[in-house]
């Protein structure tokens, strides 16, 4: 057993989620990604079980481990209670700590990613927020997403929205001590930490392909490149 | 004989849903996109039937789109879950129920976790305690906001001013339910009626004169897939997806899609639009899209609730076509308008699905 999967074996989800993989198929067969993306939840599953460090580190470096829709699907279906979904969420965890989330295309999202809903978390309260949904980033939220954007206070007092507003109710303004405890969450339990190593090694990563990081961090969200999906 | 079977699988999988005094919390994306559904669900509750449901400003999100997307590590994830648990427990409260599927998924497997491992439960107790100072209680019941729209689908369907029929011909409407893969894919016996027949959409749609179709893709995942949609570059899965769900379903011509969670909705509307920008096709009658609708929203028609109170202007896929088969008055006039009556500019109109 390697020092990977060493790591890998102390993740509750490997713990709770991992027991034998018989190469049955059921997951791959009812897995979304696996009918878009060259993705297969049952290879993920065989290397990992496999207890290869050198095949775990390839896997972790390699864009498939970003190709899960995280649906669980599988996770129904596996007739030995396997979830490859939660399998997946564990490599991703480790391929962050470890900095290899860098070297694959579909790995450097994590940048803007992060920045995104990290961001509306510690400065709103929220994971989406429509002050930061834009509509140059989201032309598929169509021209009522167009609407709704540009007419948003009008639209949300319409609607009983309480909008950036004191008290309960929808999109209210969540007070200031409770975005506190929300940050000290971060500090205490490894998610700041989080924040701060992709920062870093995108910024290595952003150096060493002659970009800044602006550039680098849109890229990231805007370029799908070739060979991952099924033709 | 299907049916029986159905049947007997739903009774195995009925979850104790209480009847009054609900700590609730809301779902980020349903604030987002569909905010009329959450002041509709405390409208029919609080308002309709009278029903103890708490809200604090102090909750936040559960995190759960950025944990789904590894943003923020497990650790990170339960410490937040714990944090709304403390809320519950401070304001006295001991049923907990939340708006968003993913957040129920989430609160699911926690607690699961929690149960096989109370050594994770003692350091998410002491990491709570560290960054905010907070104690909790774990809830005695965890339910999803529809849960409890399923629980009084009798009392809505007594104070009823429409049913789901086509008003012409008196036919029953046919309703594809889409129950949002993280309710009960997970843990099948944590909602009602578990994962293969999930019964939460059809007991209500049922109840109120709906006749539920079955399609092959009817468990296929809505096309979301966090950071499938999220980065722009992977888009093309999430409408891939919706995309086999709509080819699937068009030969049974649904006249109405009704939706579990609150990113489903807002991806089978906005994917039919981009499906019908980019190639022409439209999956509704004459031009127009399927309407998907928010089970609060579906609830809402029932009891005759203005349309444009429920936040059916904020649809893309224009649905006049369903509230004229059910016969449902309203003034279009009235549609984009803001407070007071106060007129908007109109949106624009999209070139290949007709919008009304
Ligand atoms: S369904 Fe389960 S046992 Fe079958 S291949 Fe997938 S992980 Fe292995
Ligand atoms: S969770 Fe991932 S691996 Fe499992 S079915 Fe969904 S997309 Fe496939």
């Amino acid at each position: 057993m390697g020092k990977l999967y060493e790591r890998l074996a102390k993740d509750i989800r490997i713990k709770e989620w991992l027991k034998a993989c018989m190469n049955c198929g059921v997951c791959v067969s009812v897995c979304p990604a696996a009918e878009f993306y060259k993705y297969s939840p049952k290879t993920i599953v065989n290397i990992v079980q496999s207890q290869d460090d050198e095949a775990i580190e390839a896997l972790l470096k390699s864009e498939t481990i970003w190709y899960c829709g995280e649906c669980m699907s599988c996770m129904t279906r596996c007739p030995r209670k396997n979830a490859p979904g939660q399998i997946v969420m564990a490599l991703r965890s480790l391929s962050i700590d470890m900095g290899y989330f860098a070297e694959s295309e579909k790995g450097r999202q994590q940048l803007p990613l992060q920045r995104a809903l990290c961001g509306n978390i510690l400065n709103y309260g929220y994971c989406v927020y429509p002050r930061t949904f834009k509509y140059e980033d989201h032309p598929e939220s169509g021209t009522i997403g167009k609407w709704i954007g540009e007419n948003l206070e009008e639209v949300h007092k319409r609607l009983g929205s309480n909008l950036e507003q004191d008290g309960p109710g929808v999109l209210r303004k969540i007070p200031k001590e409770s975005l506190d405890e929300l940050k000290a969450i971060f500090d205490v339990t490894g998610a700041t930490e989080r924040m701060n190593t992709v920062e870093e090694v995108s910024r290595r990563k952003a150096e060493e392909m002659g970009l800044d990081m602006e550039e680098y961090c849109k890229r990231a969200f805007n370029y799908a490149g070739k060979g991952h999906t099924i033709e | 004989m299907i049916y029986k079977g159905k049947q007997k699988i739903w009774s195995d999988y009925q979850k104790e849903i209480p009847d009054d005094h609900w700590f609730y919390v809301r779902s980020c994306i349903r604030q987002n996109f569909f905010p009329a559904s959450e002041v509709t669900f405390l409208r029919i509750l609080r308002d309709e039937l009278g029903k103890d449901i708490y809200e604090t400003p102090h909750h936040t999100t559960c995190g759960g789109i950025a944990y789904h997307q590894e943003c923020i590590p497990q650790e990170t994830q339960m410490t937040i879950i714990a944090r709304q648990f403390a809320l519950m427990t401070e304001a006295g409260y001991e049923n907990y129920a939340c708006s968003c599927i993913t957040s129920f998924g989430l609160y699911c497997e926690t607690l699961e976790t929690w149960h096989e491992m109370p050594e994770v439960l003692d350091r998410i107790r002491e990491n709570l305690w560290k960054a905010c100072r907070r104690e909790f209680n774990i809830p005695k019941y965890l339910a999803h906001s529809s849960d409890l729209v399923y629980k009084f689908r009798d009392e809505i369907a007594d104070r009823a001013k429409y049913k789901l029929v086509n008003k012409d011909t008196g036919e029953p409407l046919k309703v594809v339910e889409h129950i949002g893969c993280h309710y009960a894919k997970m843990f099948p016996s944590k909602g009602v009626g578990g994962a293969e027949y999930p019964y939460v959409l059809v007991g209500m749609a049922e109840r109120w004169g709906g006749n539920v179709i079955d399609y092959p893709e009817r468990r296929h995942c809505c096309g979301y897939g966090f950071r499938q949609y999220h980065v722009k570059a992977n888009r093309g899965y999430s409408i891939s997806n919706t995309h086999k769900k709509f080819e699937s379903m068009e030969p049974y011509h649904p006249d109405f899609i009704v939706t579990n969670c609150p990113g489903c909705p807002y991806f089978l509307d906005r994917w039919q639009y981009v499906i019908a920008e980019q190639t022409g096709k439209t999956y509704g009658g004459n031009g127009y899209g399927i309407p998907v609708l928010t089970y609060e929203e579906m609830a809402g028609l029932v009891l005759g609730y203005d349309p444009w109170d429920l936040g059916m202007q904020t649809h893309q896929i224009a649905v006049e076509p369903l509230l004229d088969k059910i016969g449902v008055k309203y003034d279009e006039s009235k549609k984009y308008e803001g407070t007071g009556g106060k007129p908007l500019p109109e949106p624009e109109f999209p070139m290949n699905i007709r919008c009304c």
